[in-house]
């Protein structure tokens, strides 16, 4: 990557000097390291908000660029939240039971603390023993893994299905659905060995740390901030140049990409694969800093939004994904959180409360209709002004 | 002469209709074919049978010096053999340049990693040459989908240059051409089969004459005739098969 | 002499006198000293006498007697029902049943027959019931024989059978004569008889009946007593555990019990002296090796009873056996009871499997009722609704208001199934007319507005009616089920179901194969182009299509309703199953939807059968098996091939 390449694309440019601008700002304005002007919460919906710009970023890749409307990326960012949610949930027990065993009169034993921890864990779904999926959640270097690796491989198992067999379009969409659905009613399980629909909890509290959330939720801020930017670097490298080129033929004619001799299937699957394990990263981030996670947050539902915040933002465009996903989540946390002023209409007041969602859908609808490119068509709009200029 | 392709006993069916009724064929490593039939004859089929596009029901289908099979390969493998198809309607990715979609088809390893390990400045050379040749050097950075019908016609050409194909499968290349580019084109094909196989599919029956390669008549799936036009056009059953319709 | 003459004079007086006073009391004067010190074991000619006198009035007496209100007049002994008020007392005849003015309580004793007693007349009075007049009461007796069958029943049942008039009652009495023969037959041949005669039988007393009689009870001896009736011997390793047996022994007492974790770890903390147990240094009990070491220690020094070594472990289980004894000694019963028991079982899970088929059935009448509308707008017009599961709980919503203003469930489901359709054909049209008219041939961007309209919809259903599930009542002819036996049934309900859509799949044959409708979107489907040069309007077909399909999906919705809980969710449960089984029966083709339907009802009833307590599992089981099903038919059980199938 040389001088050229940051000439090429401005938007990088522009898009990590915001960002890093934005964290600065953050930084100076939070509780821990500077001036206090906005709250811990708000920090953490800040963090929050950069990771869901990096799965949506992800979606972008997948859809915008590769033509797959897949309903299961929200799924991915679950798991990787699940996966390092497992470490956090077992080494923060530890410490808490390790605590309330130390005034025993005889030490306890290796296999009391863990049955102590388990039952900790699990007696909320009536079981005192660790499900087999817990072997290495003492570790975090392996549950680290993991969180690459397990949706990595699901997605890898399930695209190879799915792109073997050709399903394309329409159908892709309802299946990697369905792929989504079983996930998250297998959670929803007791037996799963993941609390069933309590899910994890707890997570932001970080083990053996004694900071407080307030510079706690500043450090998750930065790697969230960090993860977007190499997310976005990673991927405007990977889609200039022929990749890119034959990622864009795919979904605008798939079978013409195949007589020219490339195996559409195995570009599909790659990007499948690496958008998922993106996905996870950013689900690994999200949720220490939500503090819970359960099977109720993949369902679906999750994903459609996801595809909801790309689409308005502007699909085949990384900042577009950016844009959407930023500026539609931050809204629906200002509707639906109530502060957002009621508007009384004498015989009707309309809440926000109820009505965001009913306007959200309807402005999906239009922007759809009317404005396929999304907000980020807007820019467009300005370039070609200045250009007729 | 040796052998490129050869399709022998081939059958395929549709719900119970026989598109492709025990058809065999052959081609040579230097040679133009036109492949002329009524409508419903199994033109394109056999088309998409050679391209991996359907799978026959029976037949085989070899390839090459080493006698391959293409049966049981992809689409995407086929192509990298060296077969390479130009559609009826011109197909070239609007959304990106003349470059671009040059690129994209020019004769390199096809597979992942090597396309995302793929640095385009040794080939940009190249890539204007070919572009020259098919009098689209002005154009090269523009977006595809902004050039005429006859330029997309010439990309796609190019595109298959660009390949640099052993088999040349065209379907219908004259379709809606003005006079002096169906001679252009006619040049153009005629120059390609000196070094490797072409096959037109072709209703234009003065279009054929003007390649003057030998015909095959294809009727309800399989081959009726083959010869040289003149032979194939005074076959009392090609008469009655073109005329009784 | 002269006392023998005396005597004669008594009885005559006495007879004169009994004479006088009535039938009834005349016999109980003839029982009176047993009747007066009543026991359990020489009552019974007393009672017999009574009760096989055939007086209507002995059974009045006898619950008087059982719910002590019989008293004995202290003047002549004679025995009257009594009622106490207070420190009065009215006494009523025995025979006729004439209330005689209120005497001082103290001018009778009242008599407390004993529990054993009081059974017996119980017993006795069964009879009675059982010959009632009133039918209802004697259903109500035998209902109560048969939640509590004894074996006094038995012989009073049997001879109220001949009597009986009511044919159903007489049945009724003969089956449960059946059931209590299993039990309480004298001989055990009768018995054996009885068990062989409810072979097979489905009906859930019988099994409530034949169960008991192979309950066992777990024995640990060093030698098996002879005349037991032994039902399993246990062997170690397969039955039992070495663990569990030993367990065994020590609940039975035959062995000392091994020291636990926690009794050892108890043990340890109660011999602490100057920071160490048994010379380990506390510090190091970190692991169970250390822990025994010290215990051993202390054993040895007597402080706590030593480990139970593994010689003295394996001695105990080698020198005693652990088996399962039938409580019924006789082996001829348990057998021919078990031999009953399988033939039952097998006849069961036949039925059950019917069952499973009769649920599979309607559950995929269900499917196909929710995907039948997508069916339509997915597979003959290639679009996507989103919105589709809010269609049917549009229509749900429909019936419940509806039966706000029209209080009759009948009638008021009669108006709300056509009301749903024409309320749900017209969002359909309008979506159609505003959205998806204008996203032709950008299926994914359908996609997702039908799904903007999805969640709009359902937002406005939450405003409109809240979170709360709302009820749709079924009319009353539709409660209850047709029961064929003890293990089969099914609802009214899901009958209805199946007839509706059995109904809309003719419906919607008649409207493809029969109307002008129906030409025209095969046509527009098979070729638009063409379609519009023959002067067909592709735009009004379409629209047409799209209506029809949202209008059944409405009147989906009202049948749906009546079974499942109407809230504004109720669109999400049904929309990927519909989709799956549009997709997995195949694009374009009402039969598919029909086979798609079939196999995921089959298949969700299948899995849960095998894995009955997680209908969450069972669902996930079916999504894998459908993604994998998918890789095999990428097109669908029903596929249409070749060129028709496009690209």
């Amino acid at each position: 990557m040389g001088k050229s390449f940051i000439k090429n694309h401005p938007t990088l440019l522009i898009f990590l000097a915001l960002l890093a601008l934005f964290t600065l700002g953050v930084t100076i304005m939070s509780e821990a390291y500077g001036t206090a002007f906005i709250s811990t919460s708000f920090v953490k919906t800040l963090g929050k908000t950069l990771c869901l710009c990096l799965v949506a970023i992800a979606m972008d890749v997948v859809w915008g660029y590769a033509g797959i409307l897949s309903l299961g990326h929200f799924a991915f960012f679950g798991l990787g939240g699940y996966m390092v949610g497992m470490w956090l949930m077992y080494e923060r027990t530890q410490e808490v039971v390790l605590r309330s065993l130390e005034n025993q009169v005889i030490p306890p034993t290796e296999t009391e603390i863990s049955d102590a921890i388990a039952t900790q864990i699990f007696g909320v779904v009536g079981s005192a023993d660790f499900p087999l999926i817990w072997s290495f959640a003492h570790s975090l270097t392996l549950q680290l893994i993991l969180v690459v690796a397990v949706p990595g491989l699901l997605a890898l198992v399930f695209g190879w299905l799915a792109f073997r067999s050709r399903v394309t379009g329409v159908y892709l969409s309802i299946l990697t659905q369905a792929m989504t659905l079983a996930l998250a009613l297998y959670l929803f399980q007791n037996d799963s060995g993941l609390r069933g629909n309590n899910g994890l909890s707890g997570l932001q509290n970080l083990p053996h740390v004694t900071a407080p959330q307030s510079e706690i939720s500043m450090w998750f801020l930065w790697a969230s901030a960090a993860a977007l930017g190499l997310g976005y670097l990673f991927f405007t490298m990977m889609l200039t140049g022929k990749f890119g080129m034959v990622v864009k033929g795919i979904r605008d004619n798939e079978q013409r990409v195949r007589f020219l001799g490339y195996e559409v299937e195995h570009y599909k699957l790659f990007l499948f694969t690496v958008t998922a394990i993106v996905a996870a990263v950013a689900g690994a981030l999200y949720y220490p800093q939500a503090g819970i996670i359960n099977p109720a947050e993949i369902m679906p539902i999750a994903s459609i939004y996801l595809a909801v915040w790309v689409a308005i933002g502007g699909r085949g465009r990384l900042y577009g994904a950016v844009i959407g996903a930023a500026f539609v989540s931050l809204l629906s946390t200002w509707f639906t959180g109530g502060q957002a002023p009621d508007i009384p209409l004498g015989f009707y007041t309309i809440s926000w409360v109820d009505w965001w969602q009913v306007l959200l859908g309807i402005s999906f609808v239009l922007v759809t209709l009317y404005a396929p490119k999304g907000i980020g068509g807007l820019f467009d709009l300005l370039k070609c002004k200045e250009v007729q200029k | 002469m040796s052998t490129l392709l050869e399709v022998s006993g081939v059958s395929v069916s549709f719900d119970g209709f026989k598109a492709i009724n025990n058809l065999s064929f052959q081609i040579g490593k230097a040679e133009m074919r036109a492949v002329i039939g009524p409508n419903g004859a199994g033109k394109t089929t056999f088309m998409d049978i050679i391209t991996g596009k359907t799978k026959p029901d029976e037949g085989r289908v070899i390839w090459g010096d080493r006698s391959i099979s293409l049966l049981g390969m992809s689409e995407a493998k086929i192509a990298q053999q060296g077969v390479c198809r130009k559609f009826q309607k011109p197909t070239v990715f609007e959304d990106q340049s003349v470059c671009d979609n040059l690129m994209m088809a020019l004769k390199r390893r096809r597979s992942v990693w090597d396309v995302l390990k793929y640095r385009p400045a040794a080939d940009i050379a190249r890539l204007e040459q070919l572009a020259d040749e098919i009098g689209l050097l002005g154009e090269f950075n523009r977006q595809s989908g902004e050039l005429s019908h006859g330029q997309k016609q010439w990309l796609e050409i190019g595109m298959l240059l660009a390949q640099d194909p052993k088999l040349l499968l065209v379907d219908e290349p004259a379709a809606g051409m003005t006079p002096s580019e169906r001679e252009h084109t006619t040049n153009l094909l005629v120059e390609a089969a000196k070094t490797r196989a072409v096959v037109v599919v072709e209703h234009d029956m003065e279009f054929i004459r003007r390649l003057n390669c030998k015909v095959t008549v294809l009727h309800e799936g399989s081959v009726l005739a083959e010869g040289s036009l003149d032979h194939v056009t005074s076959n009392q059953e090609v008469i009655d098969v073109y005329l009784g319709r | 002499m002269k006392r023998l003459f005396f005597a004669c004079l008594a009885v005559l007086a006495w007879a004169t006198a009994g004479q006088a006073e009535g039938p009834l009391q005349d016999i109980l004067q003839q029982h009176r000293a047993l009747i007066e010190k009543p026991s359990r074991t020489s009552i019974g000619p007393a009672i017999n006498d009574i009760a096989s006198s055939g007086l209507p009035q002995a059974q009045s007496m006898l619950q008087a007697w059982e719910a002590k209100n019989l008293w004995q007049r202290d003047a002549d002994g004679l025995f009257f029902i009594g009622k106490a008020a207070g420190a009065e007392l009215t006494l009523t005849d025995v025979d006729t049943g004439e209330a005689l003015a209120p005497v001082e309580k103290s001018a009778a004793e009242q008599l407390k027959p004993n529990a054993g007693v009081r059974k017996l007349i119980s017993s006795a009075l069964v009879q009675f019931q059982l010959s009632d007049p009133d039918e209802t009461r004697r259903l109500q007796s035998l209902d109560s024989i048969a939640r509590r069958p004894e074996a006094d029943h038995l012989a009073p049942l049997q001879a109220s059978i001949e009597t009986e008039e009511n044919g159903a009652i007489r049945a009724r009495k003969e089956r449960l004569v059946k059931l209590l023969s299993i039990t309480f037959a004298e001989t055990v041949g009768d018995r054996v008889a009885a068990i062989q005669g409810v072979s097979g039988d489905l009906n859930l007393e019988v099994r409530a009946a034949l169960n008991p009689l192979l309950a066992t009870t777990r024995k640990v001896t060093d030698q098996i007593p002879a005349g037991e009736n032994v039902a399993k011997i246990m062997r170690l390793g397969k039955d039992l555990t070495e663990e569990q047996a030993y367990a065994v022994l020590v609940d039975a007492g035959f062995a000392r019990p091994r020291v636990s974790p926690t009794a050892l770890k108890d043990a340890l903390a109660a011999n602490i002296t100057d920071g160490t147990v048994g010379g380990v240094p506390v510090a190091n009990l970190t692991d169970l090796e250390a822990r025994i070491r010290a215990y051993t220690a202390l054993a040895e020094a007597g402080t706590v009873p030593p480990f139970v070594t593994d010689d003295e472990f394996r001695e105990a289980l080698r020198t005693h056996v652990i088996y399962d004894a039938y409580n019924e000694p006789n082996s001829d019963v348990t057998n021919a009871a078990k031999a009953s028991l399988k033939a039952i079982d097998l006849n069961v899970s036949m039925n059950q499997a019917m069952d499973l088929g009769l649920d599979a059935l309607s559950l995929a009448s269900i499917y196909f009722l929710a995907a039948i509308g997508l069916a339509i707008t997915f597979g003959v017009m290639g679009v996507i609704n989103m919105a589709h599961g809010e269609f049917i709980m549009m229509g749900a919503y429909t019936g419940y208001v509806v039966q706000q203003f029209i209080p009759n469930h009948t009638l008021s489901l009669v108006v709300a199934l056509p009301l749903a359709f024409i309320i749900t054909f017209a969002a359909g049209v309008a979506m159609e007319r505003l959205v998806i008219r204008k996203l032709y041939h950008r299926p994914l961007e359908t996609l997702l507005a039908t799904f903007g309209i999805s969640i709009a919809l359902q937002q406005l259903a939450k405003n409109i009616f809240g979170t709360q599930a709302r009820p749709l009542t079924a009319p009353g002819w539709l409660d209850g089920a047709w029961v064929l036996n003890d293990v089969v049934s099914i609802s009214f309900i899901r009958i209805a179901i199946f007839v509706l859509a059995v109904g809309f799949l003719c419906l919607f044959l008649f409207i493809m194969k029969k109307t002008r409708l129906g030409l025209e979107t095969r046509a527009v489907t098979q070729n638009p182009r063409m379609a519009s040069s023959m002067g067909i309007n592709p735009d009004k077909v379409n629209m047409l299509t799209f209506g029809l399909g949202s209008g059944i999906a409405g009147i989906a919705g009202v049948a749906i309703g009546l079974f499942a809980k109407v809230t504004s969710e109720l669109g999400n449960d049904y929309i990927v199953q519909s989709f799956m089984t549009v997709v997995v029966g195949g694009v374009g083709n009402i039969w598919g939807t029909l086979a798609g339907a079939a196999m995921i009802g089959t298949l969700q009833k299948g899995i849960e059968w095998l894995n009955p307590s997680n209908t969450l599992a069972a669902q996930t089981f079916m999504i894998i098996f459908i993604i994998i099903f998918i890789q095999f038919r990428p097109r669908g059980i029903v596929a249409l091939k070749g060129r028709a199938a496009g690209d």
